[in-house]
């Protein structure tokens, strides 16, 4: 496999085609937060809208236009991080930067890859520092967001 | 005649590898350029063997500098038709706009007093810009507007992003104190007519200003012939340096412009109520100046009056047309522009949008394959919603880049929606 094609592993380019959680829900829950963030380089841009119940995210979704990196990562986030908790976003959260950063070397712990599901496909993008910050985009629009919620 | 496979050994970039081991195909030399031996060394030997502060001090090294430093200026001069004094050195395009954009709003507040006055702009006056302008050329006129109060109005474009030049008596109204277009469109390619605009701006009245940053790397400019009061471009797309500009101001018109920037090197005499002002270019030119980049943008400027200036336009001409015309004829490519200007010049670029597939990713694919693109807005959002888009993938050339570097940015092209199985 070139590391163009691990790059766009085939999941990634289904989850850029079929978006998990597109399309802005109205969330029910007692708070909400929401985060448009943009990539200024490209025009990627990506609006997150959470729902908190105490800790638990019991409402995840999302709207945006961009290039596959940037739209298969937030629809990946949003498919292993809806319906969990907090601890649960900030671990993984911490897991994908780390992932962003291993240059293209898979995480070597079973439970953050077991935690980060699909995400793990965008491993290949840690060989390309251009695109780190497309593959961040919904993860930096989920974590805004919950601060959002929680203030 | 151009034989670019000779050219390109004057640039030790070119030489190396990048992704997967594959040559460089260089394709974003409207972003920056590449630079040759020539001026790599040029500012090198400056360093080894000259380095000094540039009009201040009077030890040897501090006198050949200064001399460095002028002479540089002259060469640059030379190159665009003007005079010594018409330059004054500035850290790149956007400074010099700015430059110019501030001096005017710093005349309207006063500064430079009656000497200033035909600068001042208010209320009721109109700034015009053209619908195709790069950031730097479009963002400096507006604020200037919203300083001064002026009103910012602009020459539209077609559907192929040409300057409409039928209707300038009516955009260009007897209000304008100031109109700034692009010498060729940093998207398109398109060289702007500059005739029609400065005589319907001089019968007004108005002070023209030229973006050349896309015009004077890649063809022939005579500013005196021209006409325009003020121009801008860059060295580091023009084989140069980075950290080096020009603005060229017609002697008359720099003689009189409030500088934009205060300090040190710029004034005459200083009390602690008032200052006086140098004459221009140093007027404009505060603080330690750029001299080894200086004599970097004159050594390329040598090295393309080597080549000729005709001869890279020819050259850029033909492998632009290669890539405009091979990009349009595939499927589910749209070429931003047109393939053949008519009435029109083109220079060296192709940019495109491929149909489902993010610029960003378009770029991918290139750099894949070795060919360096531009993705992206390229810093002109407007342009880009005139079309429709958000970005698109710009393809540049520069006298070192070869008919088979042209095929191969339209190969990859072709490879990209197949890539991402979009059809």
């Amino acid at each position: 496999m070139s590391d163009l094609e691990q790059m766009y592993q085939q999941v990634i380019m289904d989850h850029a085609k079929q978006g998990r959680g597109k399309g802005l829900v109205d969330a029910q829950s007692r708070r909400i937060g929401e985060s448009h963030q943009v990539n200024t380089t490209c025009g990627d841009e990506v609006t997150l809208r959470v729902g908190l119940n105490g800790e638990h995210i019991d409402s995840l979704s999302w709207d945006g236009a961009g290039c596959s990196i940037s739209q298969a990562s937030v629809s990946a986030m949003t498919e292993i991080l809806a319906d969990t908790d907090i601890d649960t976003f900030e671990e993984a959260f911490d897991a994908f930067r780390e992932l962003m950063h291993s240059r293209g070397e898979p995480l070597d712990d079973e439970h953050l890859e077991d935690l980060l599901g699909d995400a793990n496909a965008f491993v290949g993008v840690g060989k390309y520092p251009a695109r780190i910050k497309c593959a961040m985009l919904g993860w930096s629009a989920l974590r805004d967001a919950l601060a959002k919620a929680q203030s | 005649m151009i034989t670019p496979e000779q050219i390109r050994d004057d640039f030790p970039i070119l030489a190396r590898e990048v992704r997967n081991g594959k040559p460089l195909i260089y394709l974003d030399s409207a972003a920056t350029a590449q630079k040759p031996t020539a001026v790599i060394e040029a500012v090198d030997a400056f360093y080894r063997t000259t380095n000094g502060a540039v009009q201040r001090g009077a030890h040897l090294l501090a006198e050949e500098s200064t001399a460095a430093f002028e002479d540089a200026r002259a060469t640059v001069a030379r190159f665009v038709g003007a005079q010594s004094g018409e330059i004054v050195w500035t850290e790149n395009a956007t400074y010099a706009l700015n430059t110019v954009a501030t001096g005017i709003a710093h005349a309207s507040a006063g500064i430079g007093g009656e000497a200033a006055a035909r600068y001042r702009i208010g209320p009721g006056d109109e700034i015009v810009v053209t619908a195709t302008e790069h950031h730097a050329n479009l963002v400096p006129w507006q604020q200037l507007a919203a300083i001064t109060g002026a009103t910012l109005t602009w020459i539209p474009i077609d559907g192929e992003g040409r300057v409409d030049l039928d209707n300038l008596d009516t955009v260009i109204t007897d209000r304008a104190k100031v109109v700034a277009f692009t010498h060729v469109s940093n998207v398109t390619g398109l060289v702007t007519p500059v005739e029609p605009i400065v005589a319907r701006a001089k019968h007004v009245g108005a002070i023209t200003v030229l973006d050349a940053c896309q015009s004077v790397p890649h063809m022939p400019v005579d500013l005196h012939a021209l006409g325009v009061d003020f121009a801008a471009f860059s060295g580091h797309k023009m084989l140069g340096p980075t950290g080096i500009g020009a603005l060229y101001g017609r002697a008359e018109m720099l003689e009189t412009l409030p500088p934009a920037v205060f300090g040190g090197g710029s004034v005459a005499t200083v009390t602690m109520e008032q200052t006086t002002w140098l004459d221009a270019p140093q007027r404009f030119e505060s603080g330690t100046q750029p001299v080894a980049q200086a004599v970097g943008m004159a050594a390329a400027v040598e090295y393309l009056e080597a080549i000729g200036m005709e001869n890279v336009a020819q050259h850029e001409r033909e492998l632009g047309a290669i890539m405009r015309a091979g990009a349009a004829e595939l499927e589910g490519v749209r070429l931003l522009g047109p393939v053949d200007g008519g009435d029109r010049d083109l220079i060296g670029i192709a940019a495109v949008a491929v149909e489902g597939v993010h610029t960003h990713d378009v770029g991918q694919v290139l750099d894949d394959r070795g060919i360096a693109v531009r993705v992206g807005h390229h810093c002109n959002h407007p342009l880009h919603k005139h079309f429709g888009l958000t970005g698109s993938t710009r393809a540049s050339t520069h006298v070192y880049n070869t008919e088979d570097d042209a095929r191969a940015f339209v190969e990859a092209l072709a490879a990209v929606r197949p890539f991402f199985g979009v059809s």
